[in-house]
């Protein structure tokens, strides 16, 4: 269309529209355009649908209350019906307890809470839910420490893919774990041992994971480590095979959670990173959930932790 | 009114401009006031002790609620995650409140208790070392520098003139005894704030180092009794649903 022929069509629209009789500048006027229909019904139909939500749901204050609209829930307490007016509050109380998934899940955990450990392990059905739920609240309660996955920090946290355990790694001493937190202590060697004597309980214990390091120096280690004088054996066992009730590890794995022993550069480094340990000692406490966690949440966990890869 | 009046009037156009866009800020907002069921009736929730509102006053400063809201919606999928929805009492001491509208970072309303204070310190230190693939900046001058706490006192002054029942007088301070116990009520007692700050920080020693009173100190107190105050064991299902 044409510069002219749009002014024709202007011109000819404006003998037909009427103006709100303003005129500013002896000329400037405006029209009077009606609204388009479809505008117009829509804005009646928001109307209509305002009028409808106030009378369903809660809608306008009135002095200290508010109209609470005629619509309600019904949702069980204690096994007892209550009925209330339509709330996002008492709609997820619903959805908790009647909600699709909710009581797909509840079914599950029945299903769950009725099995043994044994049996939960051997169950493809049980052992997928468990996995899909207990991820979660490994990555809620768990994972700020252990990791997403469960692999530990070295240093701080252990980790639970490896068979390395400090207090064992069967369901029950897993369970207990949970439940009741551990607090894992070994003294500090400082003022009980000289830095030779250090060094030799260092060799002797590298020895126990076939590293190659001075054999007098291991074999006085050993005195050391399975007399009196270190006391080492107390705890960690004759052989180093270490002992759960006291949290103590196993050392003759060569699995290292505390310090990064195989990373180490060097024979001397290994050395160092060892007796160093031995003479500061440790000190780490792992709260309880029992509080915290549903039996039924404990369980879950309990089996989630045990497939992770080392259970026993 | 003659609609020419108020077209050719801009100072008059902007009076009633504010005044037509008002009303729907003062519907929404006054009955709140006036509504009885506004703020639940609860048990447990207190103001915060001096040495908790200190670590608030750093939340802001840090800019926390930038990235963490605290504010657990009444959603299934969030109350699996964090704990019971967040109630409007457990923040009618919160001056300025802090439900935010961005999480970058998880919801803290409920993060109070569920870390031990070693974690929560090595994690603002550097949350990298715990969290390996979190975007989250680190904290560490909150260990290293002394809590200023000389303003304590003012801080709390300034609360109490918006509603929060910190006490002066000896009147008010047994009525705080009668309404939080008296443990709270000494912390919340204005005259001794400082003395409060110092007892509460060298009992619970939350950073882990006793040799002098950090922000991180202060800042863990405040995360650790986040959403700890109402035992909601005590309320079945359909309580709180009854005030909305």
């Amino acid at each position: 269309m044409s510069t002219q022929d749009n002014r024709d069509k202007n011109q000819g629209d404006k003998n037909q529209v009427e103006t709100t009789g303003h005129v500013w500048d002896e000329n400037l006027q405006e029209y009077n355009n009606p609204l388009p229909r479809w505008w117009l019904w829509g804005f009646y139909a928001t109307v209509v649908f305002a009028l409808v939500y106030w009378l369903i749901y809660p809608a306008w204050p009135i002095g200290d209350t508010f109209t609470k609209g005629f619509a309600t829930i019904t949702y069980e307490v204690d096994g007892e019906e209550r009925t209330t007016h339509w709330n996002t509050r008492a709609l997820l109380a619903r959805d908790m307890q009647t909600g699709e998934y909710a009581v797909r899940q509840r079914e599950m955990l029945e299903q769950v809470a009725a099995q043994d450990y044994e049996t939960i392990l051997a169950d493809a059905d049980s052992m997928s839910f468990v996995n899909a739920y207990a991820q979660g609240s490994f990555g809620t309660w768990c994972a700020a420490c252990h990791q997403v996955g469960g692999a530990g920090v070295i240093g701080q946290y252990p980790n639970l893919r490896n068979d390395h355990w400090k207090w064992g790694g069967t369901v029950d001493q897993i369970e207990q774990t949970i439940r009741e937190g551990r607090l894992g202590y070994m003294p500090g060697y400082r003022n009980t041992l000289s830095s030779d004597q250090l060094n030799e309980v260092a060799a002797y214990v590298l020895a126990l994971n076939d590293y190659d390091v001075d054999a007098d120096m291991a074999d006085a280690g050993e005195r050391i480590f399975t007399g009196m004088e270190g006391g080492c054996f107390q705890c960690h066992g004759e052989e180093g095979q270490g002992l759960a009730s006291q949290g103590a590890p196993n050392l003759t794995n060569n699995l290292w959670g505390l310090i990064d022993v195989p990373g180490a550069e060097s024979d001397s480094e290994r050395l160092r990173l060892v007796s160093n340990f031995i003479r500061d000692g440790i000190q780490r406490e792992m709260p309880g959930f029992a509080d915290r966690l549903s039996d039924d949440e404990i369980k879950m966990l309990t089996a989630y932790v045990h497939s992770l890869g080392g259970g026993q | 009114m003659k609609h020419e009046s108020v077209e050719t009037n801009a100072g008059l156009l902007i009076i009633l401009t504010l005044a037509v866009i008002s009303v729907g800020g003062l519907v929404e907002i006054v009955p709140l006031f006036y509504i009885d069921d506004t703020i639940e009736e609860v048990d447990g929730v207190r103001p915060y002790t001096p040495l908790e509102q200190r670590g608030r006053d750093i939340f802001v400063r840090e800019g926390c609620y930038t990235c963490h809201s605290q504010m657990v919606r009444p959603f299934r999928d969030e109350m699996l995650r964090y704990g019971h929805y967040s109630l409007a009492a457990e923040s009618m001491y919160d001056h300025p409140f802090q439900w935010g509208s961005k999480r970058t970072g998880p919801d803290l309303a409920r993060v109070g208790g569920k870390y031990s204070n070693e974690w929560q310190v090595q994690h603002l230190i550097d949350p990298q070392s715990l969290v390996p693939e979190s975007i989250m900046p680190g904290y560490p001058w909150l260990a290293t520098t002394p809590l200023d706490y000389s303003d304590v006192a003012a801080r709390m002054r300034a609360l109490k003139r918006v509603g929060v029942p910190y006490s002066i007088t000896e009147e008010e301070y047994e009525a705080n005894v009668e309404k939080f116990g008296e443990e709270h009520a000494r912390m919340f007692d204005i005259n001794n704030a400082e003395e409060m700050l110092i007892e509460q920080a060298q009992a619970e020693n939350f950073d882990g180092d006793s040799s002098f009173i950090s922000e991180m100190d202060a800042m863990v107190a405040y995360l650790q009794v986040l959403g700890t105050m109402v035992d909601f064991s005590e309320y079945d299902d359909g309580h709180f649903a009854e005030f909305r």
